[in-house]
């Protein structure tokens, strides 16, 4: 018509695309909806194609700065303004902005009455005008196949909205056309899939065991791919959000940094330093085993650092796990008024996996947590299957890893179940399993705790006792006995045996210390007798030699005197002393 | 498409006397389309026939004034939009089928 073709965006894309700010939708779509082509929403009543139509136009406006014109064929103005407050978008002020169109088509039955060929310039006029008007890029058409209940003739009414969307197209306009869909075997009531070849989305809106989810696929998306799965949605007060199962590619960075669990022992059993930032951590365990307390140290010691978490309550009130660490000496209360620790509590059987999945991703991207707790995944399974659990944590896993949050999963096995087969098949999503395990012996229960695995880190194989004090969670050494692992009481017992077997060993030791002592003393003092002894005897040896010297001596002289006397050659005995004369002898 | 001037026929500006009854006639058309110009030709036929005197009809060319297809809610080319006492009821097409139009101006019963 009178309108003159828009330059289309630049794109590096072969296909240009135009954003739709729905949170999900864009990564599902690799970009948005067909840039300048109508796309076609369709689903049964109630699915949220509405709310579709008017996010769309609504974040175009405010976030891509694309205007838009809304046509409802159903709802009033007036409804369409309150329904999106209930959204969160302001309608009246986007209007008074000129950055949105309303028009509300309305024709009635009664009121018309046809007498030959006609065609819906009328319509055309309107929209042309109204895109002309704002300077509109994005139109939606909501629900145009209203007019075949309104209008005779459907045979030109087709033809006409034919025509209708190629002119739309030629407008370059991005259009979103709903439809209403009523058997599941058909996208459309009317048929007008037909003239809408580039981009179909079907919304579904399905009730399952009492739960109902909504769900989102794009059935067909002409030169481009998409994702063809059928992806959950949610509609809440911040508008649409679609959760894509598979577009998180396993790419995400892995920290090296090491963050600690708050119990210097367990950060022990773990390298000294405790779990990978942006690790995922499973704790499993039977009910009464700790696994609440465990993770309140490790919030606790988070928010000492400074960080921020995001405790996900699933069985308890926020109050009642304030309350119930207090008992253990964890006061988390100052953690929430100064905004580091939110708790988010809510039953899962409130809504569906998937809006507990959605509205975990919107606390998540809303709070913008360096530690999310789960408290406990195991409920998840009330509402869901076990498969349907599993897809869902891989994705809440791959999501919280790309946002590089640290995570721990409490998980709760059933009492007599095998506590490694039953978690088998998360386990493998997780970094690191700590395990929680009851150990029943002597007539008691006593905790025990040991790290299953622990990716990429050494880690203890020690199984470690622990006991919960009015001053936190105290990790014990366990004692391993001929029955096993001991325990409580019995370790308390094992401990007595050992310092009574202690004791006596000293006793002992004494004992022998003394002995000896006795011993060296015995000793000592028949040396000293000995040596006494020695000493009077080696004074009456040296007494004899002496005496027996002197004799010598006085025989010599005597010898002497002899010879002189008796004038014998008495030089002989002058020249040669002594001896000669001892030799002549 | 070719603009066209709004054309504005037997447009007194005093209402006829409440005895006579009248007949407010408004015909929506978007440019000279072949539907239209048949259109205008067999309401003009019609009136004559049926309502001489005793009308007023005004033709809309809504490529002029394209609010007033939202204000009247005009979505088909041809409309006629006849305004009783009660109620609008509207035409749409070329109206050649002369008695559903009488049947819309409330001048002939359905047999």
């Amino acid at each position: 018509m009178r309108h003159e073709k828009k330059p289309r965006r630049p794109s590096s894309q072969t296909l240009p695309k135009a954003l739709t700010g729905i949170q999900g939708l864009d990564e599902i779509t690799g970009g948005g909806l067909p840039s300048g082509r109508p796309t076609l929403v369709s689903g049964g009543a109630g699915s949220g194609k509405t709310m579709f139509g008017l996010e769309f136009l609504v974040r175009g406006a405010t976030q891509c700065g694309e205007t838009g014109v809304f046509i409802s064929f159903e709802e009033t103005i007036q409804d369409l303004t309150r329904n999106a407050a209930s959204l969160g978008f302001d309608l009246d002020r986007l209007v008074a902005e000129k950055k949105l169109f309303l028009d509300h088509v309305h024709i009635s039955r009664s009121e018309i009455a046809e007498t030959g060929e006609y065609d819906l310039d009328g319509l055309f006029i309107r929209i042309a005008d109204a895109v002309k008007r704002v300077g509109a890029r994005r139109v939606v058409l909501d629900t145009i196949e209203a007019l075949f209940g309104e209008l005779p003739n459907p045979g030109i009414l087709r033809a006409e909205i034919r025509r209708l969307f190629g002119w739309l197209k030629d407008q370059g306009l991005t259009t979103v056309i709903t439809a209403e869909r009523d058997r599941p075997d058909k996208l459309t009531r009317h048929g007008i899939e037909e003239f809408v070849s580039d981009c179909v989305i079907i919304l579904d809106h399905r009730i399952r065991e009492e739960i109902s989810t909504r769900r989102l696929r794009v059935v067909k998306y002409r030169g481009s791919t998409h994702g063809t799965n059928e992806y959950p949605f949610l509609i809440d007060e911040h508008g649409i959000s679609v959760l894509p199962i598979s577009s998180l590619g396993l790419d995400h960075t892995a920290p090296a940094e090491r963050v600690s669990t708050g119990i210097d022992r367990l950060d022990g059993m773990m390298g000294g330093k405790g779990f990978y930032r942006g690790s995922s951590i499973l704790m499993s365990g039977t009910s009464g085993t700790g696994k609440t307390s465990v993770a309140a140290h490790f919030v606790d010691a988070a928010c000492r650092r400074g960080e921020r978490c995001l405790y996900f309550a699933f069985e308890e009130s926020p109050k009642q796990i304030i309350r119930n660490m207090r008992s253990i000496g964890i006061d988390l209360e100052p953690w929430v008024h100064k905004g580091l620790l939110h708790f988010h509590a809510a039953r899962p059987t409130y809504g569906g996996i998937e809006e507990v999945l959605l509205v975990t991703h919107k606390e998540i991207s809303s709070f913008k947590p360096s530690i999310v707790v789960v408290d406990p995944i195991t409920n998840l399974l009330m509402v869901s299957t076990l498969n349907e659990v599993r897809s869902m944590l891989t994705r809440l896993v791959d999501f919280l890893k790309t946002q590089e949050i640290t995570a721990i999963f409490a998980s709760l096995t059933a009492a007599g179940g095998d506590l490694e087969a039953s978690e088998a098949d998360v386990s493998s999503l997780m970094d690191t399993w700590l395990l929680l395990k009851a150990i029943e012996v002597g007539g008691e229960r006593n905790r025990a705790l040991y790290v299953l695995k622990s990716r990429g880190m050494e880690h203890s194989n020690q199984i470690r006792e622990f006991v919960l004090t009015n001053d936190g969670l105290r990790m014990l050494d366990v004692y391993l006995g001929p029955e096993g692992v001991l325990t409580g009481s019995a370790r308390v017992s094992q401990e007595g045996r050992e310092k009574a077997a202690g004791t006596f060993r000293s006793q002992q030791l004494q004992g022998r210390g003394r002995e000896l002592d006795r011993k060296r003393q015995i000793f000592e003092a028949r040396m000293t007798m000995l040596r006494a002894e020695f000493e009077v005897e080696e004074e009456i040896i040296q007494q004899s030699i002496a005496e027996s010297k002197l004799l010598d001596a006085e025989l010599l002289q005597d010898r002497g005197q002899m010879v002189r006397s008796r004038e014998a050659d008495a030089s002989a005995y002058k020249k040669v002393g002594s001896a000669p004369a001892a030799r002549k002898r | 498409m070719a603009t066209t001037r709004t054309k504005k026929r037997a447009r007194p500006r005093k209402p006829k006397p409440r005895t006579a009854k009248a007949w407010k006639l408004r015909l929506y058309v978007a440019g000279q389309t072949p539907k239209s110009i048949r259109a205008l030709a067999n309401l003009n036929v019609l009136c004559e026939k049926h309502l001489k005197g005793r009308y007023q009809l005004e033709v809309i060319d809504l490529l002029e004034h394209p609010e007033m297809a939202r204000g009247n809610q005009i979505v088909a080319i041809p409309t006629l939009e006849i305004k009783l006492p009660q109620q609008v009821q509207k035409i749409i097409g070329d109206l050649s089928n002369t008695d559903r139009v009488l049947v819309g101006l409330a001048l002939q019963p359905i047999d």
